[in-house]
Formats: C-alpha cells, structure tokens, sequence
C-alpha cells in the first residue's frame, strides 16, 4: 500500500508515563513492526489505552523514547489513524464525516467526496451518506469512525477498545472491517480486554498489567501457553 | 441546514454595512445640544419641521442639562448650542467658545408642590418667601443637583431667600441629579415641592398630587440663549449652516415659530430676540 | 393597573397603526443592535475559541478577566467610547459621535466579551469531547477552533442571542454615545427613557412592550431553529 520509505517500525525504548508522579505506564521497551496485527490485552487498568495513545503521539511519555524508526521523512501523524471507544462523530453528514480527515490532508473537494462515498461503500454505509452522523446508531458510528481512518491509508491504525460499547453484531461488523483494513496493507494495533475477540484477531499479543510490559509474543503461542503467571492468571478467569 | 461559515460572514458583513449607511444619507445637517426643557416640551417638535422645510437642514438635537450641554459644545461636539443659564452662557462665550451669545426667547420657572401644601405657600407671588418657608417647614423639596440652567436657577433663588443651603438642607432636600422629567417624576413620588420650568411642566402627564404653587414673580424669569461654537476652537463645526439656523430662530419668521407653539391655548416659550443683543 | 392596562393599550395603538415614527425607532434598534451583535460574534467567537483551546501564560486570568467583563457597566462604556468619539478626543475626527455607528461601537464592546466568555464555555466542553480525535487526525489549532465552532454553531445561535438581547435592552452607553437624536440615533431604550423623563408612563411602558415582543420573538425563533436543527443533526 505504501510504496517507498516506511514510518514503521514503531520502536519504544524504556516508555514511561505518570500523572502527578504516579506511574501508570512502566519502563515499556517493545518494537512494533509492519505487517502483523498487534493486540494489547490486559485487565482494566492496565495501561492499555494509554500505550495506545502514547504511541500514536496524542501522549508524550514521560520518561524513556519513542520513535518511528523507518526512512518515511515527513509529519507521521500523516500516515497513521486512530479510533476510539467511542467515536466522536462532528455535527455532519456521515459523508462529510469521512470526508473531514481528507480535508485535512489537503485532498480537492471533488476527490475527497469520491473517496469518502467509496469508504463508506466499504464499510457498508454508502446508503446513509447523507445521514447527520449524530442520528446514527453506535455500531454505525463506529463503521464511520473506521471509514474515516481508513479513508486516509494509514501505515498504521491504533483502535481503542473499538467494540466495548458495541452489541455483538455490531461488533462482529467492526471486526470485519478491521480485518479488510489489515488486508489492504495496513499495520494494526488495537486493545481489548476481550479475550475472545484478541483469539479471532491477533497475530501477536502484547500482554499488560499493572502498567507494565508482561509477556510478548506470537498469539498462538501466547493462547496456548504463557509464559507468566500473570498472563496464565488472566486466561483462565477470562475463559470462566 | 446549508448555511456555510462564508455565507454567515456576507450575512454579518451585510448587517453591518445596513446598519451604517443610512447615518450617510443626509449630510446637510448641524448638530445642537440643547436642554431637555425644549425637547421635552415639544419646541423642537414644532419649529424644526418648519426650519427644515424652509432651508432643508436637518437638526439634530442633542438634549441634555444646560451645564453639559455646555460641555458638549466645548468639546467641539455640537456645532449649536441652545440653553438657559444666562450666568454660564456669558462665561461660555467669554472663554471664546462661541463668538456670540443671542438672546431668543423666555419662559418662567414655575414653583409645583403638592396640593395638600404643607409649607402653606399656594398662590403666593413671592418665591423667596415661599421657599423660606419651605425650609422652615422642612417640607421635602426636590433639586435638580444636576448643574443644569434650571438647577442653577434654583440655588440663585435659594440665596435671594437667604437660605444657607450648605447649613440648613437636611433631609427634607434631595438632590437627584437627574433631569427636568426624572425629577418631576421623584417629586410626584413623595410629594415634594420642585423648581421647574414652565414649558416642561405643561407637557408633563405624570403629575399625580401635583400643582403649581408659586408663579409670576419676576425673579422666576427663564432666559434662553442660542450661540455658534467658535470654529476658530473647533475647525470642523459647521459654522454657515449653524449660523444660518440662529439667523432663522432670531428672525421674525422663527421667532413667531415659537410664539406659536401652544398647549392646551397656553403658550411655553415667548420670543425675546432684540438685534442690539443682550 | 390604570398604568399598566393603558400601557398594553398605548403599545397596541402604535404597533397596529404602524406607526411610521414608531417603526423608524424599531428598525433603528434593529438595525443597530444587529450591527453590534455581528460584530461581537465575528470577534467574540473566535476570541472564546482561542482561549478556550489555548495553553498559553495568563489564560486563567484571562477567562476571569472574560467572566468579568460580562457586567461591564454601559455607563462606563458609554464614558469611554464618549470620550474617545469626541472631537476633544483621540477618534474625534472621524465625526462619530451622535451617529449609529458610534452605538455600534459601544454596543459591541459590551457584548463582545458576553460572546466571548459564553462561547468560550462551549466552546471548551466540545474540546473535552473532541480533543483526541481532532489531533489524530491531525487538525492544527486554527483548524480545530473552526471546527468547534462550527459543530457547536446551535449552541452558539443562542450565545449570539444572549448578545442581541443585552444589545437591544441596553440604554446607558447608547444615549450617552448616540444622543438620542429623533429620527437619526433614537433607538427603542432612549425612546423608553425619554418618554418616562416626560412622564408619560404608559407611553413609555407600551414602548418597552414592543421591546421585550421583539427580543422574545428572536429567542423564540432561534429556540426553534436549535430544537430542529439538532434533532436532524443529533
């Protein structure tokens, strides 16, 4: 999808991050490289959606580094998206919705609208283009928010517990769609607490707890045998 | 919903520029401060409309207390000034704000008070005695506290009864700084006895338990003088226009104007304008 | 209730035989209260935006330097535009003093920080809402005040509103500025004020009547466009 100098791998190298010298994040050192799609699992309050967000530079960590170590040059907000629990839908059509971030990235108004309609046709809302955003239901909030991220062909697309507030239909459709993105080329690197959604979807696990970096590796291996008590711990209450 | 930011910004720039070109319509204007008697008696009311018509000047009266109105001229804010302070008006043009002061025309200052008259006072001709005896009876006696012609006119009548204000008002005298209306409004509110003009009494609808007590004392006399801001102060005032209307008001014709504006068959004003000046 | 039932009927009277002196006050008020609220909104808004979006040094004090500046007195402001307009003073020769514009001038100073401070509010929560999704998208700052404000316009519509009402009811800094000149400056309040100084009451009441229907019918209009607006566009 992206030919030339790439943003990733995304390196952080002793990440840490504190609110009023209380640590939240601890001594983080992971890479994070093209092509597998990364799933951060953990209880709640685990840091995971603040690794998230120190990756995608909406944090500064407060200790340790993060850096994107490919050859790509330029702003690399521009080549990564994110989305959220809860997206945040602007006062608009849905079309326009999608279209904003392509506005931003400076595309004519002729082109962008082209896309955004083809993004929405993607995530199967091209039927409600011209619906204000706010009206819609959350799973289709949600289809929207993906559209708009996608629509930007990012290198990379972090997702924050992007089915927490979703029934399970509406859930199994966002997963659908985080596959077709990871299909079409792009990096992921999503949350969940939800064990079963991390098995359909993860190619590699990273396992938090308590702020802290426990275990890493391959799913299958993560699922079929951890190598900590901790991440043996969470398994088994999760499958309860 | 298709309003776009550029169309709220044409609709405001579109406000604005409305709001702002009919003050450009008529440039053939002066601007007079004068005092709240003759606006709010109606004198404008009656002999602008014939000014305008004759010389198609538009007036613009600025109504405020003599001793402001004053001010405003020597500001350079108006380009007439019109007011009643014979004292103040000399001093104005002695200081070389205004080139000449004319005489145009005189009413009088009625003495209102309640009608149960607790001073005792109705139907006197004397107001130095009448006040005296207000005083003496502590009866409540609203001023005007506002440096106004009327105002000045009160506290000259004070010391002709020889009454020491600074030493003897108490409570019963209340200073409002207010005008001619607000004060007359106060007055009707707790009965007091109040200085006013004449021309503004007659117009007033307010008046609740009020009623003239004192009149026709030749002391009760009230001078209306017009004069021309010094250009030579104040280079933009519009000397021939301004000049052009205290040659009408001073003229037969504008002197009869005023003559003719009556209420209820009494006339307000009395034209006094004599070419050998004051 | 003599005054009070003379007054509805004296406002009736005048509003039902269109009574052109009437109307020209009415347009005027319009008109100038229209200009100030414009004015306030192109300055106010963003101005709110900024600081609700800022981080820079000073911005508390700013806010309740903003916050406090909602009560400014019209006769201070009036004083001081006066005093600026004024031939003696610094704007003098630009003639605008006893003109509508200078009540313009003094109606927007009062009602721009109104603006300002009640948008900033608005402005501010929508922040809280959006803050991470706009910087992930990569909305630089003046493009994300744009943004908040444009989202949040319905909310707005009635911070404008608050501003035309304080605008049109406001008299101190008006007559002081404009002068209250028949037919060139006077507006509904100094036409209040005069008729009250003449002591005709139910006149003056009949005025404020007028005034009070007609700030009442703007609210009540952008009530409506806000109800609808917002239930089409969540």
């Amino acid at each position: 999808m992206h030919a030339g100098a790439t943003l990733l791998p995304l390196v952080l190298d002793g990440v840490g991050y504190a609110i009023n010298g209380t640590p939240l994040v601890n001594e983080l050192t992971v890479t994070l490289s093209a092509g597998s799609r990364t799933v951060i699992l953990g209880p709640n309050g685990a840091g995971k959606s603040l690794t998230l967000r120190l990756c995608h530079g909406l944090l500064a960590p407060t200790s340790g580094t993060i850096r994107w170590a490919g050859a790509f040059a330029g702003d690399p907000m521009r080549r990564q998206a994110m989305v959220f629990q809860r997206p945040v839908m602007l006062r608009r059509s849905a079309l326009a919705n999608v279209a904003y971030g392509l506005k931003l990235a400076g595309m004519a108004k002729a082109e962008r609208t082209e896309r955004a309609r083809a993004m929405l046709d993607r995530v199967g809302l091209l039927a409600l283009a011209d619906r204000p955003a706010r009206s819609m239901s959350g799973g289709e909030q949600q289809r929207v928010a993906l559209a708009r991220a996608w629509a930007l062909q990012p290198e990379v697309l972090f997702l924050d517990e992007p089915t927490a507030s979703l029934d399970p239909a509406a859930a199994r459709a966002v997963e659908a769609i985080i596959r077709a993105i990871h299909e079409a080329g792009t990096k992921i690197v999503m949350t969940t607490h939800n064990l079963a959604q991390a098995r359909r979807l993860a190619d590699e696990i990273l396992f938090l707890d308590r702020g802290r970096l426990v275990e890493g590796s391959p799913a299958d291996l993560f699922f079929r045998a951890p190598a900590t008590p901790e991440a043996a711990a969470f398994l088994r209450e999760e499958s309860l | 919903m298709k309003f776009t930011r550029r169309s709220l910004l044409v609709a405001a720039s579109l406000a604005v520029t409305l709001a702002l070109s009919p003050a450009q319509a008529q440039d053939k204007f002066i601007v007079v401060s004068s005092t709240t008697s003759t606006q709010d008696s109606g004198l404008f009311g009656h002999i602008l409309p014939i000014f305008k018509a004759k010389t198609g000047i538009d007036v613009r009266v600025v109504a405020q207390g003599t001793g402001q109105a004053l001010d405003t001229g020597r500001r350079g804010d108006a380009d007439v000034v019109f007011v009643h302070d014979k004292v103040a008006e000399e001093k104005f043009v002695a200081d070389g704000f205004s080139p000449e002061r004319r005489e145009v025309m005189y009413n009088d200052f009625v003495l209102i008070g309640p009608k149960s008259d607790p001073a005792k006072v109705a139907g006197s001709k004397d107001i130095a005695g009448s006040l005296k005896k207000i005083a003496e009876a502590k009866a409540p006696f609203a001023s005007r506290g506002d440096k106004s012609g009327t105002h000045a006119a009160e506290l000259r009548l004070w010391r002709v009864a020889a009454i020491d204000l600074e030493k003897d008002k108490g409570t019963w005298y209340r200073e409002l700084g207010q005008g001619m209306g607000p004060t007359l409004n106060t007055a009707a509110g707790m009965n007091a006895y109040v200085l006013a003009d004449r021309a503004t009494w007659l117009s007033f609808k307010n008046r609740a338990d009020l009623t003239i007590v004192v009149e026709g004392d030749q002391r009760l006399f009230n001078q209306y003088g017009i004069m021309l801001v010094n250009p030579a102060k104040h280079a933009h005032v519009k000397k021939d226009l301004g000049q052009t209307f205290i040659d009408w008001i001073t003229s037969p014709e504008g002197q009869k104007a005023i003559a003719d504006y009556k209420i209820g068959g009494e006339s307000l004003f009395f034209p006094n304008f004599r070419k050998a000046g004051t | 209730m003599y005054d009070l039932s003379a007054a509805f009927g004296a406002a009736l009277r005048m509003v039902a035989g269109f009574d052109p002196a009437l109307m020209g006050i009415v347009a005027l008020s319009v008109k100038v209260s229209l200009a100030a609220v414009a004015i306030a909104t192109v300055l106010g808004l963003p101005l709110g935006a900024a600081v609700a979006l800022g981080r820079f040094p000073g911005r508390r004090g700013m806010i309740v330097v903003l916050n406090a500046l909602m009560g400014l007195p019209p006769v201070v402001v009036g004083l001081l535009v006066y005093l600026l307009l004024s031939r003696s003073g610094p704007l003098g020769p630009l003639g605008l003093l006893f003109t509508p514009p200078a009540m313009i001038i003094a109606q927007a100073i009062l009602i721009t920080p109104i603006v300002a401070a009640l948008a900033r509010q608005v402005v501010e929560d929508a922040w809280t809402e959006y803050q991470e999704q706009l910087r992930s998208l990569g909305a630089p700052p003046r493009r994300a005040v744009w943004t908040l404000l444009w989202d949040t316009r319905f909310s707005l519509v009635t911070v404008v509103l608050a501003g035309f009402g304080r605008a049109a009811a406001e008299v101190g800094a008006v007559i002081m500025v404009g002068g209250n000149i028949d037919g060139v400056t006077r507006v509904m309040t100094t036409a209040i004020a005069l008729e009250t100084s003449k002591g005709d009451l139910p006149l003056a009441l009949g005025l404020g009547l007028i005034l009070i229907t007609l700030v009442l019918a703007a609210n009540a209009a952008a009530y409506t466009i806000k109800e609808v607006a917002q239930r089409r566009l969540g």
